[in-house]
């Protein structure tokens, strides 16, 4: 058993590092690579906090994709929605006390957890059924989807049918807090589903979950409409200026 | 009417996603660049022995320089939105003309060169090698992408095949793979000061020929002067308005318009052009270099204001980079934008009531109005986001009785590109430049079924040029395209000057009413 839990603690703290370096990585880089020209796709807000306004729209309600596919919004939209419910729900694993907005987003967590795996068998459906989908997906694509739908089913099952001892999950992960490594339940579904969101964190700045971060980065979305206003010029392209 | 090789797609109503058709265009592209024209831009004449390596490179470099390349290499979810946006795929069914399956052609290399995944696991990933196959699939498919824009609005995170096929082109112009077509008259700017090769001579003769016609039909001595030092407005215009039609008629237009504002102005023939087809090749440098000569020509000429003629991209480099790339322009008169859109100059004078505007002057048509896609989705007009959609409308219900919008789904931001932007206006590219005009020829045929639209106004030289040679295909009549600001020509009124005789019928001639205080020889 100690084995076990030794394996699992040090999983977790090598995901997390992986997570945590490989996201700031790539966070600085873009946001160190220059935006020589300004590019926003237009009609694009004129000042700052339409900018913001802009971003939050794209996050919030993915203002874009729903213009331009509502399936693949109405799927996408349940997904991430759920997955954010399910993200608040097992927060009560990592916080004490908890926090009481977390105690009240508990049930929801639950239908969150549902959500999710209907948003994700629609979207991988279409994979399989829109030739155009069809055409552009790799097999990272479908092992990606492949992934979440597991995590989330692990999950479900572990509430519905398997039950585990959510105490010690806790104290584990909090003990991983103060590198007190406590037992965590031998419980081969949650060490399934512990596994599988590990692995998750791991590949989450090598794959195509970077559009997270690159969300935010994107010239087209997050640049005010102001380019007579402003000179807006990039260092490299400033010493152009001086030859 | 015009002879095709290939088969001109069925007009359709609504236009439909078509299946997809692997290959259906890997036989088009566009005559390959010779050393002469790649040398005055910098580029190597051939192929490169090492091209490979010095592409990757390349495109390291673009890398570091661009967020928008970077950000747009990972963040693709391949989640389909874009696919069925893109006019040349829904003109051709090559599933390489969506916008995601273009971009994947880079970001398989990228991944294999830059990425971890794609260095351990390329098949998993869809990592490949720069070999000569891809390098071809590039210069196909990257010369098939009028860098319109119109995907990058359906994408959730804004990613713009543009900036990618820029790229491309970037990385293939430094390897020796240029496309003739835009490096030939890039070159031409260079040397002789624009796109066509018109010299300052032919230039004069042109407008001086312009007054006399503008007379003939008016008894308005309207000047349309060049190089005048001192002169208030350098209009800079796309060098299709000297001569072609229906650009030229613009051109006329906009002489009449500042006539009425009563403001001096003066074209050069030093930047006698206004685009800047530094831009479609995504050469920073040429741009640049290109956009210098418009602040070189101001400067000369002691102007105090800069207006651009009806072009798209041009207004796109104007409106969005010019700052950047040629400024400041402190020099200017701090009071006007730098620089204005000739639309916006017309606008204000009709909204001031300074236009004596005759809607039935146009009363022979039924309008409908294209907007183009480097104005629509790339700039802005006025002080608003989407003036760039409301004033041309305005100025449209301003000059004639009847218009009408196509349907919604293809106008404003989601419009569909003529088929002809981005560098590919070249008749190597015809096939292509048919096929992906359809969906914008299926929506003006549904207005010109549903509401007798005679005629589509456009303020882009791209637009009218493609347009009037891609409408026969498909049984369209070439004159059904229309500057925009030939309707405002055919409308206003004009205020005769001291020397122009009022109301007087003989035969106009055009050498007795010359006077002393102004002549119109171009000085
Ligand atoms: S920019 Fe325009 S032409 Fe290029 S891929 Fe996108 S929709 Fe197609
Ligand atoms: S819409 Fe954007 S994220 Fe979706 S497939 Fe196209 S480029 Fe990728």
């Amino acid at each position: 058993m100690a084995f076990l839990t030794n394996f699992y603690a040090f999983l977790f703290y090598f995901a997390a590092f992986v997570l945590v370096a490989g996201l700031a990585r790539k966070i600085i880089q873009y946001a160190r690579t220059p935006a020589p020209l300004k590019i926003p796709t237009t009609p694009a807000p004129t000042t700052g906090r339409g900018v913001v306004l802009r971003m939050m729209r794209e996050v919030v309600l993915f203002e874009s994709l729903f213009r331009g596919n509502k399936w693949t919004w109405v799927f996408g939209w349940m997904f991430h929605f759920g997955l954010l419910l399910v993200t608040l729900r097992h927060l009560r694993y990592f916080i004490e006390p908890v926090w009481f907005p977390i105690q009240l987003v508990q049930p929801f967590g639950i239908y969150g957890g549902i959500a999710m795996i209907l948003g994700l068998a629609g979207l991988w459906a279409r994979r399989f059924l829109v030739d155009r989908v069809k055409y552009i997906t790799s097999t990272s694509d479908h092992l990606i989807l492949g992934l979440l739908i597991a995590i989330g089913c692990t999950g479900l099952l572990m509430k519905f049918v398997f039950h585990v001892d959510v105490v010690e999950i806790k104290h584990f992960f909090q003990g991983l807090y103060s590198y007190d490594i406590q037992p965590l339940p031998a419980d081969p579904l949650l060490l399934l589903h512990l596994f599988l969101v590990a692995l998750l964190m791991i590949i989450f700045p090598y794959s195509k979950l970077l559009h997270m971060p690159g969300l935010f980065f994107s010239p087209t979305r997050n640049q005010v409409d102001n380019p007579r206003e402003r000179r807006h010029i990039a260092p490299w392209a400033r010493k152009l200026e001086q030859s | 009417m015009a002879k095709a090789t290939f088969e001109v797609p069925e007009l359709t109503q609504y236009t439909e996603v078509p299946p997809i058709t692997p290959g259906a265009m890997a036989h088009s592209a566009p005559f390959k660049s010779r050393e002469e024209f790649q040398t005055p831009l910098g580029f190597p004449g051939e192929l490169v022995e090492d091209w490979q390596a010095r592409a990757i490179d390349k495109m390291g470099e673009l890398l570091g320089k661009y967020r928008s390349l970077r950000v747009y290499m990972d963040a693709c979810v391949k989640c389909g939105s874009c696919t069925d946006k893109c006019h040349y795929f829904l003109g051709t069914g090559d599933p390489k003309n969506m916008p995601v399956a273009r971009q994947d052609l880079m970001r398989k290399v990228y991944r294999r060169y830059f990425t971890l995944s794609g260095k351990l696991f390329p098949k998993l990933v869809g990592a490949e090698d720069f070999t000569e196959e891809v390098l071809n699939d590039w210069y196909s498919y990257f010369h098939q992408c009028s860098q319109c824009r119109r995907c990058s609005v359906f994408c959730p995170y804004g990613i713009d095949t543009a900036e990618i096929s820029m790229a491309a082109r970037e990385i293939m112009d430094s390897i020796g793979v240029g496309q003739k077509y835009c490096n030939e008259i890039i070159g031409k700017v260079y040397k002789i000061g624009n796109n066509l090769g018109l010299p300052g001579p032919a230039l004069e003769d042109t407008l001086e020929g312009l007054e006399e016609d503008v007379y003939d039909d008016t008894g308005v001595r309207v000047k349309y002067p060049i190089d005048q030092v001192g002169a208030e407005i350098l209009l800079v215009t796309p060098s299709a308005d000297f001569f072609a039609e229906p650009h030229v008629d613009g051109l006329i237009g906009y002489g009449k318009v500042f006539h009425e504002a009563g403001v001096s102005w003066t074209l050069s023939s030093y930047a006698s052009e206004a685009a800047n087809f530094g831009m479609f090749i995504g050469s920073y440098d040429n741009m640049r270099r290109l956009a210098q000569r418009i602040r070189e020509a101001a400067i000369e000429l002691k102007v105090k204001r800069i207006v651009f003629g009806e072009c798209g991209h041009a207004w796109r480099v104007a409106y969005s980079f010019l700052n950047t790339l040629a400024g400041p322009w402190d020099f200017l008169d701090p009071r006007y934008p730098v620089p204005q859109h000739i639309c916006e100059f017309t606008y204000e004078l009709i909204q001031q009531g300074k236009l004596n505007l005759d809607k039935s002057e146009n009363d022979d048509k039924v309008l409908t109005y294209h907007d183009s896609c480097n104005v629509a989705r790339a700039s802005r007009m006025g002080n608003t986001p989407g003036g760039q959609f409301e004033i041309p409308r305005a100025i449209i219900r301003a000059t004639c009785n009847n218009f009408y919008d196509m349907d919604e789904d293809t106008i404003r931001d989601r419009t569909f590109c003529c088929g002809g932007g981005g560098g590919l206006l070249t008749d190597d590219l015809m096939e292509l430049r048919v096929k992906g005009a359809k969906p914008r020829v299926d929506a003006l045929n549904n207005v010109m079924q549903e509401k007798g639209v005679t005629h589509m106004a456009t303020i882009c030289a791209i637009c009218k040029s493609q347009f009037t040679k891609v409408l026969p295909y498909y049984g369209l009549d070439m004159d059904q395209i229309v500057s925009l600001h030939q309707l405002v020509s055919n409308a206003i009124v004009l205020t005769p000057g001291p020397d122009d005789e009022d109301e007087d019928d003989d035969e106009p001639d055009p050498d007795d009413p010359n006077d002393e205080e102004e002549t119109d020889e171009a000085a």
